[in-house]
């Protein structure tokens, strides 16, 4: 019940601050409105007749990994500059449950931009919102988010390594884009492709989404993949994170940007 | 006479080189080859594929045309973290209290940048001719490398203005992400300008990178230098007007935050 409690504050927290800041705001909803309105142009003027919902699910999955990716690998840079780090890993609570309501809170901020292409492409470009299975749609969205926050635990403990954090975060952005088939299928692609798309939780994410939204495949097996991914990342996570922790702790590493 | 102009030359090189080194980390390769190469390289690749999945146009046009619109996002970055950069540090007050020339002390740190747009802009070439359809006859290089030069310049002269409006503005680095990807969708960096309504052909037309797109696109086909000629000169119009303009805030908004003492607000 601790655990809970404390992930629910943490979550509701970092999801009021990062609303307040501008960098998010333009990840979670000013670029996926500019790249939605790139993809229908695309998808219109083109000879392909994909529906234009599909166009603006697609585009707003691109901002919640958008905003997950700078979110979440750049989260323990930020606590670094913001010199809490070290507040957070002495607190009693493992460092992973400090952790993980930030993460989540990244993937949660960029529901903004899947409202924000939605809402968008009904005023502007008369994409219809008509979704086939209401339940399932509803369950696909915190299976996304879940599967997307864990996977910024991955992330965000990986990205520790690395000094330049936002360099990583600016070159992840386009190929996940592209190789979980959030605009272009993944038939297009060469075969090795589609294992790396399988391990990335994005790919059944939109899966999940687009299938009950239009009615095609099937929404409940992506919901469980992006639940199971969401556990494995969970577990990689957790160690990763635990590493991290005791080498910098022996180190005295801890708060060296 | 000529000390002040032996002066302004040492500010706009050795200035300038400083102020990239120190500025930026992109000199480091573990952070220019994710960003200045590596994000490129996925974002030609990415708008291609929609390209083939959409059936709009063949490779060339996505090759040429982000090929062309990565020049600017070193100018637009750089310029606007120019001033950004010096707010953030604290550094501003210091900075405009030099008599040093204006023109030469923010031209000589766009220079670096053109450079650097320009470097990147031919690594996308290479990426689009090594993994895309896309090929360039040897003849045409040369125009196509002017060509690039003048829309990096003018994409320059239009991040100096993003940053001008960054000593006014809160949050200068939104501005110039909002620059950068605003130039993507109307620049006809990946969508041809007849599928835009009439309006947005219009701003089009008026922003830095659409002509010389343009241009780009015509040379990679077999155009010579004589044929797209108009397009060049109208790219490096629009960059001196953007130069000129930027140049002009710049002035009244270092005046201003004089005057209000506000320029170190963050």
């Amino acid at each position: 019940m601790a655990v809970l409690r404390l992930i629910w504050a943490g979550w509701r927290f970092h999801v009021k601050s990062l609303t307040l800041s501008g960098f998010f705001l333009l990840t979670s909803s000013v670029q996926p409105i500019l790249f939605a309105t790139m993809a229908y142009f695309m998808f219109r003027a083109g000879s392909n007749e994909q529906s234009l919902l599909y166009v603006a699910l697609g585009s707003g999955l691109m901002g919640i990994w958008s905003s997950t990716l700078f979110g979440s690998g750049g989260a323990i840079s930020w606590q670094r500059w913001q010199g809490t780090l070290e507040v957070s890993i002495a607190a009693p609570a493992p460092f992973v449950l400090v952790l993980i309501p930030i993460t989540l809170a990244t993937a949660t901020i960029g529901l903004y931009s899947l409202t924000a292409t939605l809402l968008w492409g009904k005023l502007f470009f008369d994409v219809p919102f008509e979704i086939a299975h209401p339940l399932l749609f509803a369950l696909s969205i915190p299976a996304t988010i879940l599967g997307l926050g864990m996977l910024g635990l991955v992330l965000a403990a990986s990205f520790i390594l690395y000094r330049n954090a936002n360099a990583l975060s600016n070159l992840l952005e386009f190929p996940v884009w592209l190789v979980t088939g959030l605009l272009v299928p993944l038939s297009l692609f060469p075969g090795w492709v589609r294992p790396i798309s399988w391990v990335l939780a994005p790919t059944w994410g939109v899966r999940a989404i687009r299938d009950s939204a239009l009615g095609e495949g099937a929404p409940l097996a992506a919901i469980g993949m992006c639940l199971a991914l969401a556990a494995c990342y969970f577990v990689i996570g957790t160690v990763l994170i635990g590493h991290f922790e005791r080498l910098a702790r022996e180190r005295a590493t801890l708060s060296l940007t | 006479m000529r000390a002040r102009a032996r002066s302004n030359l040492r500010i706009f090189f050795i200035g300038g080189y400083i102020a990239y080194k120190a500025l930026f980390n992109w000199m480091h390769p573990s952070y220019y080859l994710p960003t200045m190469l590596g994000a490129p390289l996925f974002q030609i690749l990415f708008f291609a594929y929609i390209g083939r999945y959409t059936g709009l146009k063949d490779d060339a046009f996505f090759v040429v045309g982000n090929a062309v619109q990565l020049s600017a996002m070193a100018g637009i970055y750089g310029m606007a973290m120019t001033i950004g950069g010096e707010r953030w540090t604290q550094t501003l007050s210091q900075l405009l209290a030099t008599p040093a020339s204006r023109l030469a002390l923010f031209l000589g740190r766009s220079l670096p940048l053109i450079v650097n747009g320009m470097v990147t802009s031919v690594f996308a070439f290479a990426v689009g001719w090594w993994l895309l359809d896309f090929s360039l006859a040897l003849e045409n290089i040369p125009t196509l490398a002017a060509i690039v030069a003048v829309s990096a310049v003018a994409c320059t002269a239009f991040g100096l203005l993003v940053g001008a409006i960054g000593l006014r503005a809160r949050d200068v680095f939104f501005l110039a992400n909002l620059a950068v990807f605003s130039l993507l969708l109307m620049c006809g960096v990946n969508i041809p300008l007849d599928a835009f309504p009439g309006w947005m052909e219009a701003i089009s037309r008026v922003l830095p990178l659409t002509h010389g797109i343009e241009a780009a696109r015509e040379v990679a086909a077999g155009a010579s230098f004589a044929d797209v000629d108009h397009l060049f000169w109208t790219e490096l119009g629009i960059g001196a007007g953007y130069a000129a303009l930027a140049y002009g805030l710049f002035r009244f908004f270092e005046a201003d935050g004089r005057r209000r003492a506000t320029l170190e607000t963050m």
